[in-house]
């Protein structure tokens, strides 16, 4: 079974080897309303943990996806170019938006476990 | 479109039904407003364009101006304002602009010349909520001696906006849906006194309504009761008044704004542009006779990111030529949409322009507004 991970800023990211896979929480897309647009990072880039990645805009507002974790980007969910939707409909399966190869697995140690998560989401209502 | 005031937000009276009705409220002008309902912005926005909405725009500040005796209200309220009241026929309805010595515009409004004969020494005002208390003093100090303004602080106002809206309105107040398009008048329907307008603010056909506080949620329940209608919150009626190109005040038109810039120009009549006699009206006179040296203009990115308020505007040449100050993402159009203001020679319907969004220049195109084709009813 994959291992999923929540950051403060409502990101998962679930991790297959040393590949984690990255999106926004379905806490995260109730909050956002209608998302109207995804920018996705380019390929082969070199982020830092916390840095800004992808955005995400609904009809309202703009709002930044930042990496849980440090690496190289190594594929983007091109698909939700055409279908932003995708995000409010399955936002902790097909609507992830990045993948990425961690450089420092002990950076999950600071994240969130999904049981974790949700005692986070249920304190901020 | 929230902000943050440190006071206490006030509610308005339909603030237990927009929570009924599973409402995300924000803070907003002061007061807690339904952003959404559970629908969403989308689905508002586009229920809207096809059958109809109900807002509930209480927030906004409705007043009775009335002049003292002697006094001709109009001839007085033209000393505030560059748009032609003198002319309003009894009920008839005008857009106009609260200015400063500057010319730069205080607040945008809605004026009403009464229909009864026994009120033409009154105008109704409908003003911006954030706006609200300061237009009311400027208002009562520039026309001290000449007239007093009565807060209606005890009315709602709701607004009923959509292809449907006259249908609907007829079932329950069927004279209403013969008031042409910028007339209002009073009508009483089952005890109650409601001032209906004719207008809107999403570039559809639609009425505003004002009713007594304390009958507010039974009208707004009556209006939702209708098979075409659905409560929509402020979030789709941001998008509705940006594709329909109408300004919202603090953002697209302030202080530092004429309405000369604002392409507000067709809200200033022949002989009000001739004659003057409005604040700022030698600076106003000066721009429409040379051209104003920035414009208000509608704005279509080519991409599908949108271009949100403050983003820089850049010639092909890479020099800063303006800023958004309203930009979205057009429900109807499946596009980005914005508008802000570029320098005159910039200004032109097809001029191709960059936007600067997150650090990149993304090509757009000045465009006509509206984005969308107007139906109001005429």
């Amino acid at each position: 079974m994959t291992k999923i991970f929540y950051t403060q800023d409502h990101e998962w990211i679930r991790l297959d080897g040393d590949v984690g896979t990255v999106g926004i929480s379905n806490y995260a897309q109730e909050q956002l309303g209608d998302i109207v647009f995804v920018e996705l990072p380019q390929l082969g880039t070199k982020i830092g943990q916390g840095d800004e990645t992808a955005v995400v805009e609904s009809v309202k507002a703009a709002s930044e996806i930042y990496a849980p974790v440090s690496g190289e980007i190594i594929d983007a969910n091109t698909a939700l170019e055409g279908a932003p939707v995708t995000v409010n409909e399955a936002a902790e399966t097909d609507g992830w938006f990045f993948k990425i190869r961690l450089a420092n697995k002990s950076e999950l140690d600071g994240l969130m476990d999904a049981a974790a998560y949700k005692t986070f989401v249920e304190g901020l209502a | 479109m929230a902000d943050t005031i440190d006071a206490p937000l006030r509610n308005t009276p339909l603030h237990a039904l927009h929570l009924a009705l599973g409402a995300k409220m924000v803070p907003f002008a002061g007061y807690a407003m339904p952003v959404n309902y559970p629908a969403g912005i989308l689905k508002e926005h586009l229920h809207t364009r096809e059958q109809a909405g109900l807002f509930d725009v209480s927030h906004m500040g409705q007043a009775m101006l009335s002049a003292l005796p002697g006094i001709d209200i109009a001839a007085a309220f033209e000393t505030l304002v560059p748009g032609a009241i003198a002319e309003l026929k009894p009920g008839q309805m005008r857009y106009t602009t609260l200015l400063n010595a500057q010319g730069g515009i205080l607040d945008d409004l809605m004026v009403t010349r009464p229909v009864h004969p026994e009120h033409q020494h009154q105008l109704f005002l409908v003003v911006n909520a954030g706006r609200k208390a300061e237009d009311f003093v400027h208002i009562e100090t520039a026309l001290a001696g000449k007239a007093t303004l009565t807060r209606m602080e005890d009315r709602a106002l709701l607004a009923l906006q959509g292809p449907a809206a006259a249908t609907v309105l007829a079932r329950l107040v069927p004279e209403a849906a013969s008031l042409g398009f910028m007339h209002g008048r009073r009508f009483r329907v089952d005890e109650v006194d409601l001032v209906i307008h004719r207008c809107g603010y999403t570039g559809e056909d639609g009425f505003e309504i004002s009713v007594p506080a304390n009958a507010a949620e039974a009208w707004a329940k009556r209006l939702l009761a209708e098979p075409e209608v659905a409560p929509i919150g402020l979030g789709a009626r941001d998008s509705l008044r940006l594709e329909a190109g109408l300004c919202l005040y603090g953002h697209d038109i302030d202080e530092t704004t004429t309405p000369v810039e604002a392409n507000l120009l067709w809200s200033i009549s022949k002989r009000r542009r001739e004659t003057g006699g409005f604040p700022g009206s030698a600076i106003l006179q000066a721009q429409i006779k040379d051209g104003p040296k920035r414009l208000r203009v509608g704005i279509r990115p080519d991409g599908r990111a949108p271009a949100r308020e403050g983003t820089e505007i850049l010639d092909l040449n890479g020099a800063v030529i303006g800023h958004v100050t309203s930009g979205t993402f057009s429900p109807t159009l499946n596009a980005p949409i914005a508008m802000g203001y570029v320098s005159a020679s910039h200004a032109t319907d097809g001029t191709q322009v960059n936007l600067m969004v997150r650090g990149k220049p993304l090509a757009a195109h000045i465009t006509p507004m509206p984005f969308i084709p107007k139906r109001f009813h005429r």
